[in-house]
């Protein structure tokens, strides 16, 4: 195993990380703006328990993502930023937007037209950063970024890669995704048997709008990302790759609509980590489909073994803190949702 | 407006909002954790009361700070893509454990927040240290990162492309430890003296108030600490800067021929026509001492380099006077505070010095803003000193203007927000009951 290929490995991680925490506290936005009915107000305030303590932790992995790119794949990190100006600079409006909102509301005045406001802003926010992220993923797919490979100047625009429906069938993807996350994780954050059944038919609801995107997405890569498209219909790993994620999301389905909902969680969160790995795989070596390589845009071999080192100090304390801010928060959900007849 | 300007703006835009933050972020867990362990340790209520008044305060400004930072390290990228292209593994070290830093903070302030009725008191408090020694840590890493914009080292550049790369020499660069001395006392000092004069103005309009009295002696004792640190850093700070970058030591200070025995100029407009600095306060000798520790040595001014060469000397000489004016005024301030404190035995509450605390509140946030801008500004026209000019570095992308305007428009309105949520949460006098009966202990 390269430094390279190690690194790459770590950065596929963190995606995965950052799709299961933050894109969850995204979905979170989507259920607040839809949150209707007689239980609508406990909704909301199910969903802010459950982002408060851990919206800001979950983040950083975005963070961490963009630093390693820049430091170990720097190339890739320069031409993703110049030809993805507009849909990124969309997205930080998003993040900006949600975590400042979210905070406001809990801090401003005890006026429901006040939070409703805040409400309205953290959530259309929550839904503009993961389509954003989306479009960004899909236009990376898409092969339509171009580079040329002697002076590492790309030749193509700032628009065509990014605007066109393959990229933004994928932001509706993972804003679909990140909807049944939050919505599956919500199930066992409420010991109220109303609002437990009201996110069971919002999991519902958005795991078959992410099947059907994921088909929209895959027919619309035949053209959209031919690369991509091509891998995955293929290469010899792809199509047990494809049926086992089939069946993990249909597993997650059935556990929902039986009401397991512990089992529910964690087929969801196996789905969102073996979508996020075919993304991952699929472009394989490619981090700018197609003229952008692990390869190419790697940074030299001793800045890599720094940084790993520095990696694996950083992950001793961080993941025992991480998991201590679980337990805290989490843990306790969960049981008191066991208990309850 | 060039393409170049707009993104040089945009990133000052985005700079000058983020730091105040990032400054809050640093200093705001310290008042937390002082303010907590005297809760803990007298079970006086107020204490509590002010501890949780300042965790409001720092979970607005944290959560503020946190998405305003994901904006510059994007901004990195889409305003500076042929700078990170090479820089970025060379300066990723400090980046990548800031990043782990910056987790910590995150991760125990949630924490700390949610968490006074799940963990144990003293657990809680130690929660506390580990957000106010993170936060410190990941200012230090950030501000390693740009010293290296300053004093470049630990690479060699072949071609374009930077070889040779040890990472920790380009962390622990020749600036690196005085400018990270410099800022870390910097938000200590300036969040303290924002503090000071909020709690100031409440009592003068409530003396009695406990609530105002024990948060203002917190601050205050901050500030007694920090003003007189920083003068020494500064100090050091400008004699690394005179001999790394000479060019910009002659810029702040508006010295534009080199000369044997160079004088201190207080104050003063440079005149880019004329190429002289007027109205200044001139003390003989004083600069080339400051600098070279002799007061006939020469002292290179900005006549060594080409016009090209040359960062704009107005705007850098005016802040850097009007950064060392604040520091000078809050000063002055914090050390007549300790001496009526220890003449009198007791917390300096008399209205004039309150209303000097209030007229000084601004200068801490008003000299880093200033002091970003000496560093910034005065190491134009590179973006890597010596060796990459920022016009070089900026953006393909046609139209940066338009972020421009959008993220300023988004900022002002976030900081009228803050303003206002931090009025009503933290400063407002507290009508507890424990306040009156402290108040008269």
């Amino acid at each position: 195993m390269t430094p390279q290929l190690l690194l790459g490995g770590v950065l596929l991680a963190a995606m995965v990380l950052y799709a299961l925490g933050a894109g969850a506290d995204f979905g979170g936005g989507v259920w607040d703006l839809l949150a209707a009915g007689r239980s609508g107000e406990r909704q909301r305030a199910a969903i802010a328990h459950a982002l408060g303590p851990i919206w800001e932790a979950n983040h950083v992995w975005l963070i961490l993502i963009v630093v390693l790119l820049f430091v170990c794949f720097p190339l890739a990190f320069a031409t993703i930023t110049t030809a993805l100006h507009v849909p990124l600079t969309l997205m930080l409006i998003g993040i900006v937007l949600r975590g400042a909102a979210f905070t406001f509301r809990t801090y401003d005045r005890d006026d429901v037209r006040v939070k409703r406001r805040w409400s309205r802003v953290f959530a259309i926010a929550s839904i503009i950063t993961p389509v954003m992220l989306g479009v960004c993923a899909g236009a990376v797919l898409s092969g339509r970024i171009r580079v040329d490979p002697a002076t590492s100047v790309m030749t193509s625009d700032f628009v065509t890669p990014w605007l066109a429906p393959f990229p933004f069938a994928v932001g509706l993807f993972a804003l679909a995704l990140c909807s049944f996350l939050a919505a599956t994780y919500l199930t066992l954050e409420t010991t109220d048997r109303e609002l437990r059944r009201a996110f069971r038919a919002r999991a519902l609801g958005a795991a078959i709008a992410a099947g059907v995107l994921a088909w929209v997405s895959f027919l619309l890569a035949r053209h959209g990302a031919p690369a991509m498209h091509h891998g995955l219909s293929s290469r010899a790993w792809s199509l047990p790759f494809q049926v086992t994620t089939g069946l993990v999301a249909l597993g997650a389905l059935a556990a929902l609509w039986q009401e397991r909902y512990v089992l529910a969680r964690a087929l969801a969160i196996a789905q969102v980590t073996l979508v996020v790995c075919g993304w991952g795989f699929s472009q394989f070596p490619a981090l700018v489909v197609p003229d952008i390589t692990i390869a190419n845009a790697a940074a030299p071999d001793s800045v890599l073994r720094a940084i790993l080192w520095a990696l694996a100090c950083g992950a001793v304390v961080l993941f025992p803190s991480l998991w201590w801010l679980y337990r805290l928060f989490k843990a306790g959900a969960a049981r008191e949702s066991r208990t309850e007849p | 407006m060039t393409n170049l300007l707009a993104a040089r703006l945009d990133m000052a835009v985005s700079l000058a909002f983020h730091i105040v933050f990032a400054a809050a972020g640093i200093a705001m867990p310290l008042l937390m954790v002082v303010s907590e362990w005297l809760w803990l340790r007298t079970r006086d209520p107020v204490y509590l009361e002010l501890t949780k008044r300042w965790l409001r305060g720092t979970a607005i400004l944290f959560a503020v700070g946190a998405v305003s930072g994901t904006v510059l390290s994007f901004e990195l990228g889409l305003l500076w893509p042929r700078f990170m292209r090479w820089a970025g593994p060379v300066i990723g070290m400090p980046f990548s454990l800031e990043g782990f830093a910056f987790f910590l903070e995150a991760i125990f302030i949630g924490i700390y927040i949610y968490g006074w009725d799940r963990v144990r008191p003293l657990t809680h408090w130690l929660a506390g240290v580990v957000i106010a020694v993170s936060g410190c840590v990941s200012g230090i890493f950030v501000v390693c990162a740009n010293a290296w914009m300053n004093t470049p080292a630990g690479f060699r550049m072949a071609g374009g492309e930077a070889v040779d790369i040890r990472p920790f020499a380009a962390m622990l660069n020749p600036a690196a430890f005085q400018q990270v001395l410099h800022m870390t006392i910097a938000a200590y000092l300036a969040i303290a003296f924002a503090a000071a004069g909020i709690h100031a103005w409440a009592l003068r309009r409530d003396p009695g108030n406990a609530f105002h009295r024990r948060a203002l002696a917190i601050v205050l004792g901050i500030a007694a600490v920090c003003a007189p640190l920083q003068l020494v850093s500064g100090d050091v700070s400008a004699r690394q800067v005179g001999h790394a970058q000479p060019v910009k030591l002659a810029a702040l200070e508006g010295q534009w021929r080199t000369e044997r025995g160079a004088p201190l100029r207080i104050g003063g407009i440079p005149d880019e026509r004329t190429e002289t600095t007027r109205h200044a306060i001139e003390i003989p000798g004083m600069l080339s001492w400051l600098v070279h520790g002799d007061r006939n040595a020469e002292l290179k001014g900005l006549d060594q380099v080409p016009h090209a060469d040359r960062p704009p000397v107005t705007i850098t000489h005016l802040a850097f006077q009007l950064m060392v004016a604040s520091g000078t005024a809050m000063l002055v301030v914090a050390l007549l505070g300790a001496f009526l404190w220890w003449r009198r035995r007791a917390l300096p509450v008399s209205r004039w010095y309150l209303g000097l605390v209030v007229l000084a509140s601004p200068l801490g946030l008003v000299a880093i803003e200033a002091g970003w801008t000496v560093t910034e500004v005065g190491r134009q026209p590179w973006i890597v000193y010596g060796i990459m000019r920022t016009r070089d570095a900026v953006t393909p992308m046609p139209g940066i203007a338009v972020p421009l305007v959008v993220i300023a428009a988004l900022y002002l309105l976030l900081a009228g927000v803050v303003l206002t949520l931090l009025r009503r949460q933290v400063f407002a006098s507290p009508g507890m009951a424990a306040a009156r009966r402290g108040a008269r202990r």
